[in-house]
């Protein structure tokens, strides 16, 4: 009886311990604090938290937009082919739009089938229009409706750690990409 | 339970030393399980901007009729509109900050998460609920993020005025409601802002201009809710200026308003600042739809 109790407080020690790891308190300065409500291209609701765990690579466009988004979109691939296979499992790839009125769930994930990105790693998000600013505001990301259609913008893609810190960002249309990609192997390694 | 592990308990250990084993466990785990609850307790979202509890404002605001405007700063040259709104006639101040963060622990200064706010946020309180005895009640509060400026606004039932909303008030002078015309406009705010240490005067001590709004230059620098919409820098659309080159005048080629550099620091201070920044003379004051339902303020 003694040893069965024994064992039973074992166990719950044990899971305790392992509960303790999920819920390891997040730095002071993650996005994962934020609590915003996100929908991801298949129509799920999420928090960025629900990110967590994974190393990420982020950006912020508009599936309309002609002029820079595209070159974005492309770096991002590009980064995704210089990130080694078995670390694909690891990171997430997430593009976050900026123009949430037109980009449904369903418009972003006819984005991700035309553009082949498909893949679990990829991620599209989209949320109301504070929620984005505030986003946009953690990326320290410039952004302005010019047009119905159109936004200026700035353009950065930023990297996270697993717990939602920031540790780099590349800003412009000509991103280093094997720095970027260089970075997140790291990580993962690391992690 | 395998039998192994009950063969080698009661082979190893004697009644005596199983006893003293489980006071020993029931210790350690109810410490683990305590740490445990700790650390989610913690977790709990904190500088929620969604949930945060009412306070209410005594700060009166004045309603400001909507119209066209032509903004100052941008190559974007059409006349933009802005709607009818109420904004507070003057800068939130210490006091009022003040009586937000003892309802919102959560914004106190030793609780703010380094996410929303920066290392110098409000640091010249002496503590997370006082003021220093220098610094004056009425005097506008600094040293704010524009989260934290954010979340006050939310808890009184207001929110941030607009960029286009502030700049549209700024046109007015003493006289008029649109004075940018005149020569003295701009050199007048440019004297004010050149004042030092003004963030520590008490609001409503200048004239209120033609709308009755107070201290739009002469006190602090204000954030808007869409400063981050001021693209100053490579990628801006019509300039190939650099964002290194803050409150350099190159800028100003594509200022719709090329006389009106009192609006070009403007511009320069908005585009050189991160949301999470706090800066020792930049606050903010609130405004709200006209047609909201939280009208029940003093307009």
């Amino acid at each position: 009886m003694k040893q069965s109790l024994f064992l039973l407080l074992l166990s719950l020690i044990l899971f305790s311990c392992k509960q303790e790891k999920t819920n390891k308190e997040l730095p002071s300065d993650s996005i994962f604090h934020l609590t915003s409500e996100w929908q991801n291209q298949k129509g799920d609701s999420l928090k960025l938290n629900d990110l967590r765990g994974k190393t990420l690579v982020v950006v912020m466009i508009y599936t309309s937009c002609k002029a820079a988004c595209p070159l974005l979109v492309a770096d991002m691939k590009k980064i995704e082919k210089k990130i080694k296979p078995n670390n694909l499992d690891k990171i997430s790839l997430v593009l976050v739009s900026i123009d949430p009125e037109t980009d449904t769930p369903q418009r972003l994930a006819e984005f991700a089938k035309t553009g082949g990105m498909s893949a679990p790693h990829w991620v599209f998000l989209r949320s109301n229009e504070a929620s984005t600013q505030e986003f946009a505001n953690v990326l320290s990301m410039k952004y302005k409706k010019i047009s119905p259609i159109d936004f200026s913008h700035s353009n950065i893609i930023s990297i996270f750690n697993t717990t939602g810190e920031l540790i780099m960002q590349e800003e412009g249309t000509n991103i280093d990409v094997g720095k970027v990609a260089g970075k997140v192997n790291e990580l993962v390694k690391n992690s | 339970m395998p039998k192994y592990l009950t063969t080698a308990l009661s082979q190893n250990r004697t009644d005596i030393m199983n006893q003293s084993f489980l006071v020993y466990f029931l210790l350690f785990s109810s410490i683990m399980f305590t740490s445990c609850d700790r650390q989610e307790v913690k977790q709990m979202p904190v500088g929620n901007t969604e949930n945060v509890a009412a306070i209410t404002s005594n700060t009166k605001m004045v309603k400001i009729p909507g119209g066209k405007y032509k903004p100052f700063y941008g190559s974007d040259t059409s006349m933009t509109t802005v709607t009818s709104f109420l904004i507070d006639v003057n800068p939130v101040t210490n006091g009022e900050f003040l009586e937000f963060v003892k309802t919102h622990p959560e914004w106190q200064r030793s609780n703010i998460k380094r996410l929303y706010a920066d290392s110098n946020y409000l640091k010249d309180w002496i503590s997370d609920t006082a003021l220093p005895k220098d610094i004056k009640a009425d005097a506008p509060v600094c040293n704010v993020s524009w989260y934290a400026a954010k979340a006050f606004a939310k808890a009184v039932g207001k929110r941030l005025p607009t960029l286009d909303e502030w700049e549209f008030v700024a046109m007015a002078d003493e006289t008029t409601d649109n004075a940018r015309s005149k020569k003295s406009y701009s050199d007048h705010i440019i004297d004010q802002y050149l004042i030092k240490n003004r963030q520590f005067n008490q609001v409503r001590q200048s004239k209120a201009n033609y709308w009755g709004v107070y201290n739009m230059f002469d006190l602090v620098w204000e954030w808007t809710d869409d400063f981050n919409s001021v693209l100053m820098t490579l990628e801006s659309r019509g300039g190939d200026y650099s964002d290194n080159n803050l409150f350099c005048a190159g800028g100003a080629t594509s200022a719709t308003d090329i006389l009106n550099y009192a609006a070009f620091m403007r511009f320069s201070m908005r585009a050189g600042l991160k949301a999470n920044y706090t800066v020792a003379n930049l606050g903010f004051r609130c405004a709200i739809n006209m047609d909201s339902s939280a009208l029940g303020f003093n307009k």
